[in-house]
């Protein structure tokens, strides 16, 4: 656990950076300080590894006082993770994920294998240990910087914005990837962004702060979606607020529909509803409208294809299975199961329907 | 070209002595530079003074650079020592701000990278801010050696013997053979030493050369 108490930082020059901080960091899990630019994020979290030295106020880790400890032994038992990835420009990649257990003195040896078996963690491939990180591109960079910080398994992780210089599809894929490591490894991962979204995807606590260095509220997403503090936390987590907080809300017991199916290659029966539901392999495709392949005896082919529904899983939070309803050109949503087969539709009004009843039992 | 042919074990010598009298003072200055310039860029302050002092340094004419530090370092004036000590002086005059501006030059990324991983100053300063400092480094110093080996010649005027030798006595006796290959020596010397400097450059930064020959970057293993 870390713990900020009455944590000032007063900039030479008088730029006050954070303003009598206090928040609470639990052990194993994600706790991501997000807000606007210049209102401290990088600033709270370089105290914690003493890059920054508060002007007032204390930071204990698990019980004892960083000042305390050696900032170097502070700093090599907590990864770092920096927005660009900070690699060591002049080292192989395999050289820069050994950069802690060099300094920590490990046998040659003993650091290769770790290297490599970071590497693998992290999802990259083999054959990248030789190349100079200029070899790479942002996103496996990144991927560098996290298994460089894992390198000799320390219980924190600082990550200061790692995300924001990659496009959105990489970002996406970064942060479930994190996401997945994170359950195996339950690191206590201190995350700052300034990006909402980002923060109630990763954060299992968000800690909101606001220019002049004022933490403006602290809860989990759900929380914070459901009671923002004031106008500066409902501002910040944007206008679709109500729609994004089904993302946490728990999914109602749903009655999935059957629904009138075609093998994609096959011809259409004669007759049924509007939307047929084209499968493969049990797998949904997309739709077509029948008016359009009526004709007795043609195929369903893959031009015929309406595409562009979003499909949700059994699993799924009441957002996607929403939107995965909103997004069917038939109305109604394509629920598949954990091997990718089809299972059923649902109906944006029944889903709501059960959500508003939800609400009134509460 | 016959005076060459005649007298070429002769110009061999002269030009080992030069070599040695420009490339000690090479390395020594180089060694001295490295806190000077490091400690110009560790405090605002020092900076200007520290680069504008040793600027003023390399103005002082070689001549009376020669002719004085006898008198300072309590050598004999035909001592080769005065001439180390005055290259050394200039060499130093001319790194301190380039070490200064290659350790600029390194990323700040990089260098708080290596800070929140833990590195200590020393540490820090020869294995990543060093190293990545070299391409600049390397440039400053093939200036100072080509700046070096011309001085040098200016020492013949003291007796210290070197290929400047060739060119007072060539001028001297009107021989136009020897004076030319005064010359040439001196060219081809400095030549030498750029060339070995530059490659040791790129023997020091194997990761520049790879992002010349790539160009950008390559999109190979996992899919981000
Ligand atoms: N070294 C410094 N010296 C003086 N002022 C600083 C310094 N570092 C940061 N500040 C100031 O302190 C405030 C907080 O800076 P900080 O970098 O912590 O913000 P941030 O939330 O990380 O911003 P961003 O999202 O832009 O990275 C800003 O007003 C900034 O100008
Ligand atoms: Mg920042």
């Amino acid at each position: 656990m870390i713990r900020f108490d009455g944590v000032s930082k007063v900039y030479p020059g008088g730029a006050v950076a954070v303003d009598n901080l206090g928040l609470t960091i639990p052990t194993g899990q994600i706790t991501v300080l997000v807000g606007p630019s210049g209102c401290g994020k990088t600033t709270s979290l370089r105290m914690i590894n003493r890059m920054v030295k508060p002007t007032s106020g204390t930071i204990t880790v698990d019980g004892q006082d960083i000042a305390r400890i050696r900032a170097s032994k502070l700093r090599r038992g907590m990864g770092y993770v920096l927005q660009d990835a900070g690699l060591f420009p002049h080292r192989t990649v395999l050289d820069n994920i050994g950069t802690v257990p060099r300094l920590l003195g490990w046998k040659r040896a003993r650091i290769q294998e770790r290297a490599r078996e970071l590497l693998e963690r992290v999802g990259l491939e083999d054959d990248l240990a030789d190349r100079y990180p200029n070899q790479l591109s942002g996103g496996q960079r990144q991927r560098v910087g996290v298994a460089r910080a894992l390198a000799a398994d320390p219980p924190v992780l600082l990550m200061d914005e790692p995300f924001s210089a990659v496009d959105p599809v990489v970002r996406d894929q970064l942060q479930s990837d994190l996401l997945a490591l994170q359950a195996d490894l339950s690191k206590t991962i201190v995350l700052v962004t300034h990006d909402i979204d980002e923060a109630l995807r990763l954060g299992d606590q968000v800690a909101v702060l606001r220019r002049g260095g004022h933490l403006a509220q602290v809860g989990s997403p759900a929380e914070l979606l459901a009671h923002p503090a004031d106008d500066f936390v409902a501002d910040f987590l944007g206008r679709d607020r109500g729609y994004r907080s089904l993302a946490f809300a728990g999914m109602p017991r749903l009655t999935l529909h059957a629904e009138r199916t075609v093998t994609l290659g096959e011809p259409l029966p004669a007759g049924g509803p509007p939307w047929v539901l084209v499968l493969d392999a049990g797998r949904p495709q997309g739709w077509v409208r029948t008016e359009e392949v009526h004709r007795p005896g043609r195929r369903v082919l893959v031009d015929d294809l309406e595409r562009g529904g979003n499909v949700a899983r059994l699993d799924s939070t009441p957002r996607e299975v929403l939107d995965a309803a909103l997004s069917s050109p038939a109305g109604r949503g394509v629920i598949i199961d954990d091997q990718g087969e089809f299972v059923g539709t649902v109906v944006a009004s029944e889903l709501l329907a059960l959500l508003e009843l939800e609400r009134g039992q509460r | 070209m016959t005076w060459f042919l005649d007298h070429w074990d002769e110009v061999i010598t002269l030009a080992r002595q030069h070599a040695v009298l420009a490339a000690l003072p090479l390395a020594v200055g180089f060694l001295l530079a490295l806190p000077l310039g490091w400690a110009a860029r560790r405090w605002r302050t020092a900076y200007p003074i520290l680069v504008t002092a040793s600027g003023l340094l390399y103005t002082i004419p070689s001549l009376a650079l020669f002719v004085l530090l006898p008198l300072v370092l309590g050598t004999r004036i035909l001592d080769p020592l005065n001439v180390v000590v005055a290259m050394t002086i200039y060499t130093v005059a001319l790194l301190v701000r380039t070490v200064a501006d290659a350790l600029g030059a390194v990323p700040e990324g990089v260098r708080s990278a290596a800070v929140a991983l833990g590195y200590r100053a020393p540490r820090r300063f020869m294995t990543v801010e060093l190293p990545l400092a070299v391409p600049v480094l390397v440039a400053g110093l093939r200036v100072a050696a080509v700046s070096n080996v011309s001085i040098v010649s200016v020492a013949s005027l003291i007796g210290v013997t070197q290929l400047g030798d060739l060119l007072t006595d060539g001028y001297n006796r009107a021989i136009g053979g020897e004076l030319i290959t005064g010359i040439l020596a001196c060219l081809v010397l400095a030549l030498l030493f750029d060339v070995t400097l530059q490659g040791l450059g790129r023997l020091l930064t194997p990761w520049v050369r790879v992002e010349q020959a790539r160009g950008r970057p390559v999109t190979k293993g996992a899919a981000a």
